[in-house]
């Protein structure tokens, strides 16, 4: 009896410590947890300004970190290598989960960490070529000395923090998800770029283009999808001359279309919201005379914050900026000569070719009147919970074929028996143009740094203290006939492969052009003069013209007005659409709420400010308009997506040919004219509107509304930020939308020493324990900006340094 | 009570060496030693843990700033209460505590009474 009762409770207390101390599916070890010795408590931190002094293995000299109060670390080292060091070790102090998580994404191995339901997804991932372009990028970063000593010091920086901790100082995502961090190598630091390729230069439209020839012909789909918009303002200013004469070009061969059957394939296409504004005011429209440079980014924004701002100084630069978790050195930022910024340019730099195989066994295919031999690759997936999966992947000279005939690609249909062809999977070094930039003295310094730079391509923009401003659509281009790309590709014929590369010196660009000023806001590189092809089609024209419009009037400018610019709220759209569609409304159709909603509309001043109701039903109405207009014309299903044509040629249709056939219906027997089909979508706005938000009134207005939400990585809610109160939108210099926006703010203002600003909606620390998780969104939401404290010496004097670290 | 103090500090320092389960075995440790009813082994080795891990978590949370424990409320408990995480935290440290303390108590009982069971088997 009392060995029974002995053995009962001893039995059950030791079950229930171990079913308290092991993960319940996406239940995490709840003990462990919620202890306070090792759980979540122990990643609460608060504000801390003591000095600290740290002994690492791996450092050449002693280090200096001063902080300043949003805790953004400036690092004095004796040497470059212990730089990066520090910035390894530092980046990894904050970020180490969201490094970690975004190389394992990109590397294909989120089932390590969550289980079988990320399978498809790791499979994705791993077909696409991640792996396969990694290696190939990590060889090129260590081949060169610079880049190897960047990588490598960084490296051993990260390692020298994991190896600092113990379990209950893992950050709070290991702890939720029951894992632990492993070594960082220096290939990360090439999944980690692989991976924002893969966020900026994987749009494709190929196939819906395909299928849209295939239904309409070439002269209909060339009308409705042209290769220049109606409306555009150019990165390069119209009128600028090529100084070079092209490279040939290759001719459109005789057949220059693949005989497609209809395919499904719901590729993700371009993301318009995810795009970027940069710009460079000269100095004759400054007001010190020196140029200003401003540049915001826009991405999904996410928490951890996607950036990471240090100052790096070294006997060989003193670089201030935003750098990303993952990468050395900095990407966006300014040092005492110039200033540079990025966007996306959006090149057609990913095709699909079709394969014929020889036959089932698939070891060879056809090219070039020859039978190639397939190369195969393994993929081994672990599976947390599960034995490893091994997925083999067919390679052609071309690239990986994604999908076989029979598999089943991942959520949607991916074009089975493609091989892609992607600028990703080249060699390339394109860590070494950040590392020049940040090093670069003057225009002749950036132009070298950006004849290595491959992708995902870029408009850089540029000003220094010489007061040269300038702008380049740069990267790695293929070189191709008119064309090649928009539609899927023959992978039999040799004349349809890419062709070698627009030569580097001859990618688009622009200095001290005569207007005083360049920018770019993703709208086409060039106007149609540029000779070679880099995309049919760009970012739409609303962000760019508007953001030339005001360059254009401004006169004395300060940083503070570009900060104004970056969250200008007017909606170029509505401005230009507005007038030619409201004219057509059949007033007499409409209810009295809907009638009411028209008021609205017709008053609005076209601005997405946050109480305004205007923007949430005019970006419906428009939405629920190019419905109305285009579903009954390319009607979508399982076996054949279509896109529809674009918004700037649906209003150019109704500016220009209003009586256009392309209003009618073709569902119903009636003929509709363009008047119907505003009014008809216009009344089921209002009616969708007030199903979704109650009666016309507060909660349309449009922040409310759109209710911009940051989400953490692991999409856990309760560490994001939600319904965020911003204006704003897609087409919008102030480009918040939902889910998007503007990931960095930063203004530098040129001169004797540099005075720059910057912003990003969370903040230095990836701890949502720490004060310094979402500091900055409140400044970042009104539009406000921080002053960046550029140091000259470890021993300058300002209130707003606050603790001093040294590593040794 | 000196059985609930031993806990306790015990507890503590195990904790800060060892996994979180060490408690348990500083529980079943000190009433295994000594106890001198199974209500009141539970009861110090519930209270003996309970209050280390109330105590130091509520330390914590006035230390830093209350957002980010009702954030984990929300995370863990779909639900912003501040004082959710700590209380919980204790209740489920206090039970295995208290757990093994009882457990410790029976062992030692069985093992005490050890002569007399044979002795009983043997008769049967």
């Amino acid at each position: 009896m009392q060995y029974t009762k002995a053995i009962l409770i001893s039995l059950g207390t030791i079950s229930l410590i171990w079913a308290l101390n092991r993960s319940w599916g996406s239940i995490p070890a709840f003990a462990p947890l919620l202890s306070p010795f090792v759980g979540f408590w122990q990643n609460a931190e608060s504000v801390n300004n003591a000095d600290e002094e740290i002994t690492l293995e791996g450092t050449k000299a002693p280090i200096t970190v001063i902080f300043d109060d949003l805790a953004i670390p400036h690092v004095f080292a004796q040497n470059d290598a212990d730089a990066y060091f520090a910035q390894g070790y530092l980046t990894a102090r904050d970020r180490l989960w969201q490094m970690e998580f975004q190389t394992h994404a990109a590397a294909g191995r989120i089932s390590e960490l969550v289980g079988d339901k990320a399978l498809e997804l790791d499979r994705y991932n791993r077909r696409l070529g991640m792996g396969f372009g990694a290696e190939k990028a990590v060889k090129e970063m260590l081949a060169d000395p610079r880049t190897r000593e960047a990588i490598e010091s960084y490296t051993a920086g990260i390692n020298a923090y994991i190896n600092q901790l113990s379990p209950s100082s893992y950050p709070l995502e290991y702890k939720l998800l029951g894992y632990a961090p492993e070594s960082w190598q220096p290939i990360k630091c090439a999944y980690f770029l692989k991976y924002m390729s893969g966020v900026l230069a994987l749009g494709a439209d190929d196939l819906n283009m395909s299928n849209v020839l295939k239904k309409y012909g070439t002269v209909v789909t060339n009308d409705l999808f042209p290769d220049y918009p109606f409306r555009e303002d150019p990165i390069i200013p119209t009128g600028t001359k090529w100084d070079f004469a092209p490279v040939k070009i290759p001719a459109v061969p005789a057949n220059s279309q693949t005989d497609t059957k209809p395919l499904a394939m719901r590729w993700p296409e371009h993301d318009p919201a995810i795009g970027s504004n940069n710009w460079a005011v000269g100095p004759q429209k400054s007001a010190t005379g020196y140029p200003i440079l401003a540049n915001d980014p826009h991405l999904t924004l996410s928490l951890p914050s996607i950036w990471y701002q240090i100052q790096l100084v070294t006997p060989t630069m003193n670089v201030y900026g935003a750098s990303m978790p993952g990468s050395p050195g900095v990407i966006i930022g300014f040092n005492k000569q110039i200033a540079w910024g990025v966007t996306n340019v959006g090149a057609d730099v990913l095709d699909f070719y079709q394969i014929r195989f020889k036959d089932a066994s698939r070891r060879e295919y056809w090219h070039d009147n020859k039978w190639k031999p397939v190369t195969r690759r393994l993929e081994m997936i672990k599976v947390k919970g599960q034995p490893d999966v091994i997925d083999t992947v067919l390679y052609t000279h071309h690239g990986p074929i994604m999908y076989e005939v029979g598999q089943r690609p991942f959520a949607s249909n991916v074009p089975v028996g493609y091989a892609a062809r992607w600028i990703a999977h080249e060699a390339s070094n394109d860590l070494l143009t950040y590392y020049l930039l940040d090093r670069a003295k003057n225009h002749d310094d950036y132009r070298k740094a950006l004849s290595s730079y491959s992708a995902p391509a870029q408009n850089f923009v540029f000003a220094d203290i010489a007061k040269d401003i300038a702008i380049s659509p740069n990267g790695r281009f293929p070189l191709k006939w008119k064309d090649q790309g928009k539609f899927l590709l023959d992978g039999t014929n040799p004349a349809h492969d890419w062709q070698g590369w627009i030569p580097a010196a001859q990618n688009p660009h622009v200095k001290n052009p005569p207007r005083g000023f360049v920018s770019s806001a993703n709208q086409s590189s060039t106007d149609p003069t540029y000779p070679y092809y880099i995309n049919w089609q760009f970012g739409s024209y609303e962000r760019g013209t508007r953001i030339n419009q005001r360059l254009t009037a401004m006169k004395n400018a300060t940083p503070d007005s570009l900060r104004v610019l970056q969250n200008d709220n007017r909606n170029v759209r509505a401005a230009d659409a507005l007038p030619v569609f409201l004219p057509h409304i059949r007033e007499k159709d409409l209810s009295d709420a809907q009638a009411k909603a028209l008021t609205i509309i017709k008053k609005w001043q076209y601005n997405n400010d946050i109480a305004e109701i205007g923007p949430t039903i005019f970006t419906e109405w428009m939405r629920q308009y190019m419905d109305g207009v285009w579903k009954d014309d390319f009607p979508g299903n399982d076996s054949t997506t279509l896109r529809y044509p674009s918004f700037d040629r649906t209003l150019q249709l109704a500016e220009k040919d209003s009586a256009s056939h392309w209003f009618d219906d073709l569902t119903t027997p009636a003929k509709e004219t363009i008047g119907q089909v505003l009014t008809k979508s216009f009344q089921s706005t209002v009616d969708s509107l007030t199903r979704r938000h109650g009666p016309l009134g507060e909660s349309w207005q449009w922040s409310k509304h759109k209710a911009t939400r940051i989400g953490h990585l692991a999409r856990l809610d309760a560490l994001s930020a939600l319904n965020v109160q911003i204006g704003g939108g897609a087409g919008i210099v102030n480009a918040t939308t939902e889910r998007t926006g503007p990931s960095w703010r930063m203004v530098v203002a040129l001169g004797t020493t540099p005075k720059a600003y910057g912003v990003y909606p969370g903040g230095q620390s990836g701890n949502p324990g720490s004060p310094y998780y979402l500091n900055m969104l409140e400044t970042w939401r009104t539009g406000r900006l921080n002053e960046l404290l550029f140091l000259q010496t470890a021993q300058d004097k300002n209130p707003r340094l606050k603790r001093k670290l040294t590593l040794k | 009570m000196i059985e609930l103090v031993l806990i306790a500090i015990l507890s503590l320092l195990a904790q800060l060496f060892l996994p979180w389960w060490s408690l348990a075995i500083v529980a079943f440790g000190v009433c295994f030693w000594r106890s001198s009813g199974s209500g009141r082994a539970f009861l110090s080795g519930f209270l003996g843990v309970a209050l280390v891990w109330l105590i130091y978590a509520l330390l914590i949370q006035l230390r830093t700033d209350g957002v980010f424990v009702g954030r984990m409320s929300e995370l863990l408990f779909k639900t912003n209460t501040s004082v959710l995480p700590a209380l919980v935290a204790c209740l489920l440290g206090g039970l295995v505590g208290g757990l093994a303390g009882l457990s410790g108590y029976f062992v030692k009982q069985a093992t005490r009474a050890q002569p007399i069971s044979r002795t009983a088997s043997r008769s049967r």
